[in-house]
């Protein structure tokens, strides 16, 4: 659990980057801090393992205030992911995943099954890339080490600092889809920082939309798309809300209150968690307006049209 | 090529024929001279200029008087040491020659340490900080194997200078392969000048080479040079 209590840090004499912002990332949740540039997001999250220096306020990681630890233990026992992967050039793959744990003193073997464990848990050949060096990978490649070398100590926290931000659009979505899958199984406290309100919906379980410094609205994504606090959250989600909310939901969501229509033999298929925005895109593209949904096991369990979806939306908001 | 010319050249080779083993003891003087110079000059330098990275006011101090020491000329910063080191009854031999050798090579050594370290990516010193190595740890995991060619480089430049410099030494009795060609000039041997000349520059070619060879090694492959 991360608390940040009344944080405010201020430059100079009177420059306020973040102004008594509040508010707790509960386990295993991910918290997306979300914004645009300058609003202290970045701040706010390296305040936690103490790269920034707070001015006011105190920040609780699992009850026990950050500021009374020994600096360097603190962030030994906090995973780091920036954006540009932060990966050290002169070490291996190998050297790269383990040197939280070498820090750490652990003894070869218990590092050697450390790094199996995460090269199997991103998907990458274990003995293909052990001895080869970050600039040899692919971006998408690097950015999976970036993140596994962070979960290396098993750290029941996580800092990650627009982790996805350099990769292209398709590696990005499928490095998320990666990374959700993993988070499923292994539950840590993330904080997130993006600025990017299609992430911050994806990722995030809440959402602490930042300007200037103070917090906006700390809320669930579908609460932000919803109901947004004020003028700027309203400005910042856009205009588009209803169909980003679209994204939060799953083909599941309408099942699971028995509104599906009829089973029918359609043209396009798509299963019970897709979401609501790709599951309308192929009811648009497809001939007949509607398409055919299955569940796990292929099996058809009824379909899925336009006024389907936009009954489901329109109860939301009502 | 003339009958002159073609006389000299006999001359150099009978000259290194008749003389190998004095060439040897002087090369292994010269050697040990500049070798302990920039073994010291490399133990002040490198942490200094990896220490001017944390301080940027003293930082172009130093550069500044590193520059002007190079800016004099070497015969003249050797005669300064005659003086100085006589107070202390070193005046002539080893010790004012090493002293002049150390400056000399500090200017290389301590700019391309400084440069190489100002130069790490920020985004690496800020994970090697992030996820919790010391100062220490970070200088010696990250920043430095990540600049080895950079730093490398300040010494090689630092190495064949002084085997250059190092000549002047002879004139204040320290020695070295400086003999050849002062005496050479002294008596009028020519043969005997140009078989000095030769022999420092076939001396600063291999320590050039053998220094890139240990770069080679020491440089991870992970580094692009």
């Amino acid at each position: 659990m991360i608390e940040y209590k009344d944080i405010t840090k201020v430059y100079g004499e009177d420059v306020k980057a973040v102004d008594d912002v509040s508010f707790t990332v509960e386990d295993g949740e991910i918290v997306v801090l979300l914004g645009p540039s300058g609003c202290g997001k970045t701040t706010l999250l390296r305040m936690v393992n103490r790269l920034e220096s707070i001015t006011e306020g105190d920040i609780l990681l699992d009850g026990k205030s950050t500021s009374n630890l020994n600096e360097i233990e603190l962030r030994r026992g906090i995973g780091y992911v920036i954006q540009s992967n932060g990966l050290f050039p002169n070490m291996t793959i190998e050297q790269n995943v383990t040197i939280v744990p070498h820090l750490l003193g652990w003894d070869k073997q218990k590092k050697e099954e450390r790094y199996q464990k995460l090269m199997k848990l991103v998907g990458l050949d274990v003995e293909d890339f052990r001895k080869r060096f970050p600039h040899e990978l692919s971006g998408g490649q690097q950015q999976r080490i970036g993140v596994i070398r962070a979960l290396a100590a098993d750290p029941p926290a996580m800092l990650m600092d627009e982790p996805f931000g350099a990769l292209d659009p398709i590696i990005r979505e499928k490095v998320q889809d990666e990374f959700l899958a993993i988070q499923k199984e292994l539950h840590k406290t993330i904080l997130f920082v993006s600025h990017d309100i299609n992430e911050a919906i994806k990722m995030g379980d809440k959402i602490a939309l930042m300007k200037d410094g103070q917090l906006m609205q700390y809320d669930t994504p579908a609460n932000i798309l919803q109901n947004p606090a004020n003028e700027f959250v309203t400005q910042f989600v856009g205009q588009d809300r209803t169909i980003k909310s679209l994204s939060i939901h799953m083909v599941n969501d309408i099942y699971s209150q028995n509104k599906l229509k009829e089973n029918k033999k359609l043209a396009k298929q798509v299963s019970l968690n897709t979401n609501l925005r790709d599951a309308l895109g192929a009811i648009l593209e497809s001939k007949e307006q509607a398409v055919t949904v299955v569940n796990g096991q292929n099996e058809t369990v009824g379909s899925l049209d336009f006024d389907g979806i936009n009954q489901f939306i329109s109860e939301l908001t009502s | 090529m003339n009958n002159n010319d073609e006389n000299t050249l006999l001359q150099v080779i009978e000259y290194f024929q008749e003389n190998m083993d004095f060439i040897l003891e002087l090369t292994a003087e010269h050697v040990n001279l500049v070798g302990l110079a920039i073994i010291v000059a490399i133990l002040i330098g490198v942490p200094l200029g990896i220490y001017l990275t944390t301080n940027d006011s003293l930082a172009g101090t130093v550069l500044n008087i590193a520059s002007v020491i190079m800016t004099i000329p070497s015969i003249a910063l050797f005669g300064l040491m005659v003086p100085i080191f006589s107070l202390i009854n070193q005046g002539i031999g080893f010790l004012p020659a090493f002293i002049a050798l150390i400056l000399y090579s500090q200017l290389p050594i301590i700019r391309n340490t400084y440069t190489a370290i100002n130069n790490v990516d920020p985004e690496i010193r800020d994970a090697a900080i992030g996820i919790g190595m010391s100062t220490t740890q970070r200088i010696f995991r990250v920043e430095i194997p990540n600049t080895i060619p950079v730093i490398m480089a300040g010494i090689r430049t630092a190495v064949v200078l002084n085997i250059g410099i190092g000549v002047i030494a002879a004139f204040i009795g320290a020695g070295g392969l400086g003999i050849l060609i002062q005496q050479g000039i002294t008596r009028g041997h020519q043969d005997m000048v140009i078989a000095g000349a030769i022999t420092i520059s076939v001396l600063g070619i291999s320590a050039d080479l053998f220094l890139r060879l240990l770069q080679r090694i020491f440089t991870s492959k992970g580094v692009s040079s």
